[in-house]
């Protein structure tokens, strides 16, 4: 199967550009040396005219964040026929937005922190500034403000007193028309990594732990090497870690992912799993989890990328 | 001048890194503007100095604030090592230091012994006001560093800056400076000699001061005219920096990211802090864009501001 033309689309625009561009060229790099035909494209407004000069057999999506996981470009590698890596339009959109994520999860019977979410209308034209001390009841503090469709922990606040929403509020909805106020639940970070479609294969339950300065796996402590420490395969017992990996395949499913997927936990102190969110681009740096997940699978990671490269589907 | 009293520099931010990697040990206090220049900021807090921010008004360092400072921290036993300050047009308040309070700030630092670090990348270029004598020509008492840089007169990529200082810590300097490199690139030295001694650099640095002018014209009339009322801004006499500042409770670092989304950008202000101030503020640069694009540039920021404002009177945190 070598020696397909592969496109692979990095870069863009998002706020994530930096983290797309470090997985795109390592993708790149790893396809290159298992013989595949590799262009890379940083994606800006010649992208469409370009793919149809190329004409790819793959298009290999290493976008984060908006446009590049949020169904934008699969919908236009629909429209120009080419296969292209993960998740569908559909499963994208979903997957994006971490309310709609939520909706879907809760129907499904699968366990998400307890969570209120607006869009900036209901501040500016419906007064909810005056739910905010009744969110907070409800929800019990601490809060975490998060913008609604924004990776790598990007625009998240924590609101430790009622009176600190309104200003997690803004920072949110600097990100994100819209927002999503979630409960918090201290415990262990938790990646689960998902590997294929028809027949989903878990990787190896990976923990995060960022050292003791980051007050949680922000941003920084997600990509500078050495900022976290990660445990593979997380130290759990046998049915923690059984549970875990049912509700992240319970997750893949419910929201239609396919080729490849990593689903976010907190694991409370009484060992109860919380699904956060479901990434269909996970990151493939050098300090991603689902590239250490693979190496635990005995998967390197040019076997990764070749799996999901194969995986490729309209 | 004596050239046994100047070192050439690979630029002033070596410049910087040199006279800190001198005087300073870990735990020891730098004075500083507040704001100060970012690059500055790193490069104490690599050789993990506690920074000290002075208080500043529009007419630069409020100088009669240092020896009350230098009394608490003598009786904290805090070793301060120098005082670091952009007199001319600083980077990024654009405020320039007042000849009175020049002729105050060499009166303490002779008094008091506490080492003056001056660093003048911009005074030559002056949009309006008389020229203003540095710290170090006013200094009888050895106690100023001056650094100087041709990055913003001839070019920043020709890495070339300079240090004079008396000879006996500029032999320390020297030291330092064979350690990191031996010396700046004879090369380039060489261009800047040709720049210099040809006399075209008068004539192309008077093009820069018409073209910056302007620039800061536009800045400041667009300003007026589009910033919420509330609004403060500084008005350089020369260099390339606006400092805004915002009524509270806007956060200008939640407000860039909505900038960008317009494809505007600022330095949000608590770059310049390392104690956590200036979230209010933000720093404008007049000098690398062209007229009718900060005018547009402000317009777009303007908007975003408004907008951000709206957001916090629904939130009721107008106050």
């Amino acid at each position: 199967m070598t020696g397909k033309r592969i496109c692979v689309l990095y870069g863009g625009r998002s706020l994530e550009r930096d983290v797309s561009l470090s997985t795109g060229h390592r993708v790149g790099r790893a396809l290159e040396s298992r013989g595949y035909q590799v262009t890379g494209i940083d994606v800006d407004e010649s992208l469409v005219r370009r793919l149809i000069e190329l004409r790819p057999e793959v298009a290999f999506i290493a976008m984060h964040g908006k446009g590049g996981e949020d169904g934008t470009v699969q919908e236009l590698l629909e429209i120009l026929r080419i296969p292209y890596t993960g998740s569908g339009v559909l499963s994208s959109i979903r997957a994006m937005d971490k309310v709609l994520t939520k909706h879907i999860l809760k129907a499904g019977g699968i366990p998400t922190p307890p969570f209120h979410a607006f869009n900036d209308a209901a501040f500016r034209e419906m007064g909810a500034k005056d739910t905010l001390q009744i969110i907070a009841e409800d929800l019990g503090l601490p809060v975490v403000v998060k913008p609604a469709a924004q990776g790598s922990a990007l625009g998240i606040k924590f609101a430790a007193e009622a009176r600190d929403l309104p200003a997690a509020m803004v920072s949110a909805l600097s990100f994100d028309r819209k927002v999503l106020l979630e409960r918090f639940v201290a415990g262990r970070e938790l990646a689960v990594s998902i590997l294929g479609t028809a027949e989903p294969r878990v990787l190896p339950i990976v923990e995060a732990i960022p050292q003791a300065r980051h007050s949680y796996y922000d941003f920084e402590s997600r990509y500078t090497p050495g900022e976290t420490d990660f445990e593979v395969p997380a130290e759990l017992a046998p049915e923690v870690a059984a549970e875990v990996e049912r509700l992240a395949l319970a997750t893949y499913r419910a929201l239609g992912c396919r080729g490849f997927g990593r689903v976010d936990f907190i694991l409370d102190q009484a060992n109860r799993p919380w699904v956060l969110e479901l990434n269909t681009i996970p990151g493939l740096t050098e300090t991603s989890t689902m590239p250490l997940a693979a190496q635990a699978a005995g998967l390197s990671f040019e076997d990764l990328v070749v799996a999901i490269t194969e995986s490729a589907t309209l | 001048m004596d050239p046994a009293h100047v070192l050439i520099t690979t630029g002033g931010q070596q410049a910087i890194d040199l006279v800190t990697k001198t005087f300073v040990d870990p735990g020891d206090v730098v004075l500083a503007e507040g704001p100060s220049y970012a690059g500055a900021l790193t490069t104490f807090s690599t050789y993990e100095t506690d920074v000290l921010h002075l208080p500043m008004d529009e007419r630069g360092l409020d100088v009669e604030a240092v020896p009350d400072i230098l009394d608490r921290l003598a009786a904290d036993r805090k070793r301060v090592k120098f005082l670091y300050i952009v007199p001319n047009f600083s980077n990024p308040g654009g405020t320039t230091l007042s000849l009175e309070r020049r002729h105050r700030l060499v009166e303490i630092s002779a008094e008091r012994e506490l080492l003056i670090v001056e660093d003048n990348p911009y005074g030559i270029l002056r949009y309006q006001g008389e020229p203003l004598p540095t710290l170090f020509t006013l200094d009888q008492s050895e106690n100023v560093i001056y650094l100087g840089s041709f990055s913003k007169i001839l070019s920043p990529g020709i890495r070339t800056g300079w240090i004079a200082a008396p000879a006996p810590i500029l032999a320390k300097i020297a030291f330092g400076k064979q350690a990191t490199d031996l010396c700046s690139s004879p090369l380039n030295q060489m261009f800047v000699h040709e720049f210099i001694s040809s006399g075209v650099w008068r004539e192309y640095v008077q093009r820069l001061i018409g073209i910056y002018r302007s620039r800061r014209d536009v800045l400041l009339s667009a300003l007026a005219d589009e910033f919420p009322p509330g609004s403060r801004w500084t008005v350089p006499e020369g260099g390339f920096f606006v400092w805004a500042s915002l009524s509270p409770p806007v956060n200008t670092t939640d407000l860039l990211v909505k900038a960008i989304e317009e494809n505007v950008a600022f330095v949000a202000g608590n770059g310049f802090y390392m104690d956590g101030q200036g979230t209010d503020s933000m720093r404008l640069n007049f000098s690398g864009s062209p007229e009718d694009r900060i005018q547009e540039g402000i317009r777009r920021l303007g908007s975003v501001i408004r907008d951000q404002m709206e957001l916090y009177r629904a939130l009721g945190m107008d106050g």
